[in-house]
């Protein structure tokens, strides 16, 4: 059983974002981290690998700078290996560009399921995987709150507005998981010193046969045109509950004829 | 108008089309001469009253696709439909479903797409609106190429209000061969039992955060919700923490309301969150931290411990 799970490294969320002024781009130039919604995949793909006895975990995510701290995570988690796609072609890449690109690292590695996360922190599109599917000519299911292997099965839980579908796919398939799936695990200090010997393939856009074209803000078929302050949302009373508090929001609720 | 055709994605529940469906249609009224719709399951034919009231004059119907998930053959048929309709934007809602057909219509059309949409201008062309940055901020966008642009739209960014159009008329979408792309099959559904309104069609919503100290006390949220004949709601932190399912979040990751009350039950107000729910019209906040950046967007805001403020408020009602 061999999984590939795309990992995107990202800047930290916790810290302010900003945009690069002559682009309007996510400035990423700073260090990136594993996003957290990927370290769902890469602990449901340990399991899975785990369980199935045999095979391996192999990482796949473009970033730029040749950034790795967020692959040594994951390396650190398990994952026997990663490959890389890092190049100055990339930047303003739109999300089918991206699923271009890991599509075709995903073809230098054998596979029989493809994990990512339902969306990514800082970008949400949470169109790519689905596109990666479709470039690879696989079937795909997202939302998968459970993952199950069953011979050359894969059997998913997944989400839906009204509870959930049972769904099954034959493998190879690639399917997004949502946070909660599984628990990450936390690299242990031995994990973390194994890491930094295991493999990282770094590869460029020429090395994948794509075109420069296909990417970057070349290949985007999209442009953002300008960023504006959302209007803000002035502050009404602000009280200090003296035992009044629920009556307070009574009298609120009578004003609007809702009670 | 900006443009000739615009096709909209309408996606259907047994009860007919769902809200946001209708939203996109009263939206594309607005930016094209032309409306269309495709939709696709059993009940598209019963369908077709409402959609063409919303302004569709046809409706393009993808058939019963079984037990298949719909990603695949959806999109196949949108393939066809877009080639012979000549329309050059399809609207999709942003949903379970309708992010899988735009991302497998994307990668087949090679056209890229625009996601998380909650505003659509006509300035000569179609340009988008996306919050960035939990909201502060307002992304506007537009497709470089010449390929049908795919916007992807957030439930609540446009009110639905009926055309009094005519039924559409119902015409069969061809939908290709299934290949190994649409062997994933549905084997079993599971319906959660939910009663009362939908959290993102309720008049009013009640949620809870983790300052509600435990997942019991989620209790009050119910309890709240049904007395205001409304819909409980909830932050990330404790669908994570598993105290109440998914479909109960609001947010970034979750769902976008906009009711004419929001009262928030020990959340703190992080962007994530505020994006889902600043839009309501009136929002009342209980916490007990004077700082909390909830209190930046509440009407009525109450620095009060939510184990006193709650339970005395559901006391209140009920004394009604
Ligand atoms: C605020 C904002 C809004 C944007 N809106 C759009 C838009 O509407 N349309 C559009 O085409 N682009 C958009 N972009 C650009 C988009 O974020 C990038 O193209 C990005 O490379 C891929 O999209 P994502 O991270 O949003 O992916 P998502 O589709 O949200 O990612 C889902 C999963 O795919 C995998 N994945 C995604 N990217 C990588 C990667 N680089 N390496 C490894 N795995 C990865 C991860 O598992 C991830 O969790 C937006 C960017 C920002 C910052
Ligand atoms: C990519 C991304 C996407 C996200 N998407 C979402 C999303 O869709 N929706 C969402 O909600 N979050 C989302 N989050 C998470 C978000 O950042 C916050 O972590 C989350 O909203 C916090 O939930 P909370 O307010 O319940 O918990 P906390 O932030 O822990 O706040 C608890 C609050 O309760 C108050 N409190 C404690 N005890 C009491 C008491 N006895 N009485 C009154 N008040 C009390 C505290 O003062 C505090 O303000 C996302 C985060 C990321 C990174």
């Amino acid at each position: 059983m061999n999984v590939v799970v795309c990992v995107k490294q990202i800047p930290d969320p916790a810290a302010p974002q900003s945009l690069e002024a002559s682009t309007n781009t996510l400035d990423r130039s700073g260090k990136l981290i594993l996003d957290d919604s990927d370290a769902y995949g890469v602990e449901m793909a340990l399991q899975l690998v785990d369980k199935a006895g045999s095979g391996e975990v192999t990482l796949v995510s473009m970033a730029p700078n040749g950034e790795v701290s967020g692959l040594r995570t994951a390396l650190a988690m398990g994952a026997a290996k990663a490959i890389l796609v890092s190049d100055d072609a990339l930047k303003g890449t739109d999300a089918l560009g991206t699923a271009k690109v890991l599509a075709a690292a995903i073809k230098r590695t054998e596979f029989d399921l493809i994990l990512a996360a339902t969306e990514s922190s800082d970008g949400y599109t949470g169109t790519t995987p689905v596109q990666i599917a479709e470039l690879l000519g696989l079937p795909s299911i997202t939302f998968a709150k459970s993952v199950t292997i069953d011979g050359s099965t894969v059997k998913v839980d997944r989400q839906t507005e009204s509870g959930y579908d049972e769904v099954t796919s034959p493998l190879p398939a690639l399917v997004t998981v949502t946070a909660g799936v599984v628990e990450p695990r936390y690299p242990s200090f031995k994990g973390i010193m194994a890491a930094k010997s295991k493999p990282v393939d770094q590869v460029t856009v020429a090395d994948l046969g794509l075109s420069a074209s296909d990417v970057g803000a070349a290949g985007s078929g999209q442009t953002i045109t300008k960023v504006v302050d959302a209007e803000a949302r002035s502050a009404g009373e602000i009280v200090v509950d003296e035992g009044d508090g629920a009556q307070r929001i009574v009298s609120f609720l009578e004003n609007l004829k809702l009670i | 108008m900006a443009i000739d055709k615009i096709l909209v994605l309408v996606e259907l529940t047994e009860n007919g089309p769902t809200a946001v469906s209708l939203e996109l249609l009263t939206a594309a009224r607005g930016l094209a001469t032309t409306v269309e719709a495709l939709s696709w399951g059993p009940g598209v034919q019963a369908a077709a009253a409402t959609i063409g009231e919303y302004g569709a004059t046809t409706l393009y119907d993808a058939g019963d696709i079984g037990g298949a998930l719909p990603g695949v053959p959806v999109a196949g048929a949108l393939v066809g439909v877009l080639q012979s309709s000549g329309a050059s934007a399809v609207l999709i809602p942003t949903s379970y479903d309708g992010r899988d057909i735009a991302g497998r219509l994307s990668a087949k059309l090679n056209a890229s797409v625009l996601t998380n949409v909650t505003g659509l201008n006509d300035d000569g062309g179609l340009t988008t609106e996306h919050p960035i940055f939990g909201g502060t901020q307002i992304a506007h966008a537009k497709f470089t190429g010449s390929a049908v642009g795919i916007y992807v739209i957030r439930a609540k960014s446009f009110a639905a209000e009926s055309a009094g159009g005519a039924a559409a008329a119902v015409v069969a979408a061809a939908v290709p061969a299934a290949d190994a792309t649409g062997a994933a099959t549905i084997v079993a559904r599971h319906v959660e039992e939910r009663t009362g309104p939908k959290l993102d069609e309720a008049a009013v919503v009640v949620s809870g955060g983790r300052g509600l100290g435990s997942a019991d006390n989620y209790s009050w949220i119910n309890d709240l919700a049904k007395l205001l004949n409304g819909a409980p709601g909830a932050s990330r932190a404790i669908v994570d923490a598993g105290w109440v399912p998914y479909s109960h979040q609001v947010g970034q990751t979750g769902k976008t309301v906009k009711p004419t009350v929001y009262l928030a039950c020990g959340i703190s107000g992080a962007t994530q969150h505020l994006v889902g729910m600043k839009g309501s019209k009136n929002i009342i906040a209980i916490n007990k931290d004077q700082e909390a950046p909830i209190f930046t967007v509440a009407d009525l805001g109450i620095v009060g411990d939510v184990n006193k403020v709650v339970p005395a408020l559901i006391e209140a009602l009920k004394g009604r």
